[in-house]
Order: structure tokens, then C-alpha cells, then sequence
């Protein structure tokens, strides 16, 4: 799989050539900078760690890991945990590594809700709002009698909602811009504008290095 | 740093609409495609609406078709529009003219 970092810009509309409207969510990816390796032998395992942005007032150990490979230091670094060998230390990874592929997922921080009820937090329907009803938006009851006189565990109760790690899966890519380091993205992906997205493509890197991507999913959304 | 809104702009395609408000009676062409034949429909009516920005832009038409008020709203930069023509300025004091559904 490729595995790139972003941020997300916005969202937008966009036209097919049928003159169909899509929604689309548009990605930048700023150059990503391969900072080092891992290998079996050295690691137990094999991963490539990617570097993402420029880090504001960097502390001195972490100027000095980039320091000795002749970088500057990059807000994120972030670990793929697929060998890229042929993408060199110090080489920058552009979206354009997405040209042969169809489909991504896509991973991100989805929004923070809040403290929220049940109704907002587990889709609980709540009870009538009028006819004289005095339960409106509670959670009902939580549990039996004597027995087991506990409640189960699992309950669906209020609390904090949002703010978890959300990955969606299968996203087409509707168009790239190579110049401007954007990916447009089919519908929504989890997040505020300027979240951090991690961006892996659903095909294996091995299949895509040996040209054996399906030309047909890459045409289908255009349909 | 790149914005939506210049990315917004950038997807617009180039084409010359004329300036157009709420109130002015416009006619739009419209390219429709059945089977392998395109032609070209038009539909005449009072704009009551302009909403949204950008590529996001929309517009509402309304007309009258034996008796009954028909409305059809258009992305202002879909593909599908062909041409549009301000066939009468009109005098409007605001800018939604939902009022004129009610009025006979």
C-alpha cells in the first residue's frame, strides 16, 4: 500500500464529464519527506517513517535526529509500515504517486462532540415531545430487576462523543493536481478542515510497482 | 497555503454569463442528451433566487405553464448550460422573490 499523510482543505463540488455533480473532499499533500528506514534485520520489522509539514520551536534531540540526515524538522512523522525501498532517505513523496490508483482509505481524527446524550451519541429515539409526555430525551431504562441487579456492561450511556480515530474505506479519487500537491476525494472523510489524514491506497504497492492495477475501477467512477 | 475558495475558483470553466439578478425574466439553454442526439431545451421564466458562491452557485427560475407556477433551480456553473439571455430587466426590492408564489 502507499501511505502518504495530508490535510484536509475543504469541501467542494465538482462536474463530471457526463455533467453529473459530485461532492468532493480536497486533500493537500505537501511534499512528504522519507526520513528513514526500518528493516528486518535491524528493527524486527519492516517501515518506512515519513516526515510531514515544517515543526515550529523543535526541541534539541528532535533537531538533532534530522540533523545528522541533513534535514529540517518536519511537524509529523509519521511510520508506514510497508518497506518502500525504492523511495530513498531524503527523497519527497508528492501526490502524484497516486496517479495508478483508484481507490484509498482514508484515515483521520473525526470532530469532538462533546459531552452528548444518547439520542445524539447512539441514535436512541428518545420519547413524544408532546400529549402531556414528561420523557423526552433520557435513556430509558438501563437495566432489570434483582436479577442480575447490575447493569450490564456495555450500556449505552452519555459521555464523550467524537474525537476517536475514524478510518473510511474505499474512497475514489476523482481527480489529482499534480502542480498544487491536491487530491480531490469522493464524499467526506473524517475531521475539521486542516485535520491530519493519513491516506493509504487499497491496492498493495507490490501490484502497483508491477503495473497490475485494474484500469477498469480507475474509469468506473466516472460513469 | 491553499484555500478552498481558490480551489473553488479554479475548477470554474470558463464561460461568459451575463449579469443577471432576482426579478430579471432570463430564458435558459440547457444541452440534454437522449440516446447519441444532444439538443438544446429552453426554459423562460423570472429569477427569484441566486444562492451560494463560488462553483456552488445556484439559481431559481419560475414560470407559469397553463396556470400552474413551475420551478426549476440551476447550478449557475453546470456543464449542462449552454446559454443565457436576460430577456427583460426586472425592478426587484429584494433579493428572494419567494413572495410572488403566493401572490395570483
Amino acid at each position: 500500500m502507499i501511505e502518504l499523510i495530508g490535510k484536509k482543505v475543504g469541501m467542494t463540488q465538482i462536474f463530471n464529464e457526463k455533467g453529473k455533480l459530485f461532492p468532493v473532499t480536497v486533500v493537500q499533500i505537501e511534499p512528504n519527506l522519507v526520513v528513514r528506514h526500518k528493516t528486518q534485520e535491524k528493527d524486527g520489522y519492516n517501515a518506512c517513517i515519513l516526515g510531514f509539514g515544517v515543526k515550529k520551536n523543535p526541541n534539541r534531540p528532535y533537531v538533532g535526529i534530522f540533523k545528522s540526515l541533513g534535514m529540517k524538522p518536519t511537524k509529523i512523522l509519521h511510520e508506514a509500515r510497508e518497506s518502500f525501498l525504492d523511495w530513498k532517505v531524503g527523497k519527497k513523496i508528492t501526490v502524484s504517486v497516486f496517479s495508478e490508483v483508484s481507490k484509498v482509505n482514508v484515515t483521520g481524527h473525526s470532530k469532538g462532540k462533546g459531552f452528548a446524550g444518547v439520542i445524539k451519541r447512539y441514535g436512541f429515539s428518545g420519547g413524544p415531545k408532546s400529549h402531556g409526555s414528561k420523557f423526552h430525551s433520557q435513556p430509558g431504562s438501563i437495566g432489570t430487576s434483582k436479577t442480575p441487579g447490575r447493569v450490564y456492561k456495555g450500556r449505552k450511556m452519555p459521555g464523550r462523543m467524537g474525537s476517536n480515530k475514524v478510518t473510511v474505506k474505499n474512497i475514489k479519487i476523482v481527480k489529482l493536481d499534480e502542480a498544487k500537491n491536491l487530491l480531490f476525494l469522493n464524499g467526506q472523510v473524517p475531521g475539521p478542515t486542516n485535520g491530519l489524514l493519513i491516506i493509504k491506497s487499497v491496492e498493495s504497492y507490490q501490484l502497483q510497482a508491477a503495473g497490475q492495477t485494474k484500469d477498469s475501477e480507475l474509469t468506473a467512477h466516472n460513469s | 497555503m491553499v484555500s478552498i475558495d481558490e480551489i473553488d475558483k479554479s475548477l470554474i470553466a470558463d464561460k461568459k454569463l451575463p449579469d443577471f439578478h432576482p426579478g430579471d425574466k432570463i430564458r435558459v439553454y440547457t444541452k440534454l442528451k437522449e440516446g447519441d442526439k444532444t439538443r438544446t431545451q429552453k426554459f423562460e421564466g423570472t429569477v427569484i433566487s441566486r444562492r451560494g458562491q463560488g462553483l456552488r452557485e445556484t439559481f431559481t427560475v419560475r414560470k407559469l405553464s397553463a396556470g400552474y407556477g413551475v420551478e426549476r433551480i440551476f447550478p449557475l456553473h453546470m456543464l449542462n448550460l449552454d446559454k443565457l439571455e436576460v430577456v427583460k430587466k426586472g425592478k426587484a426590492r429584494r433579493a428572494k422573490l419567494f413572495y410572488i408564489r403566493k401572490k395570483k
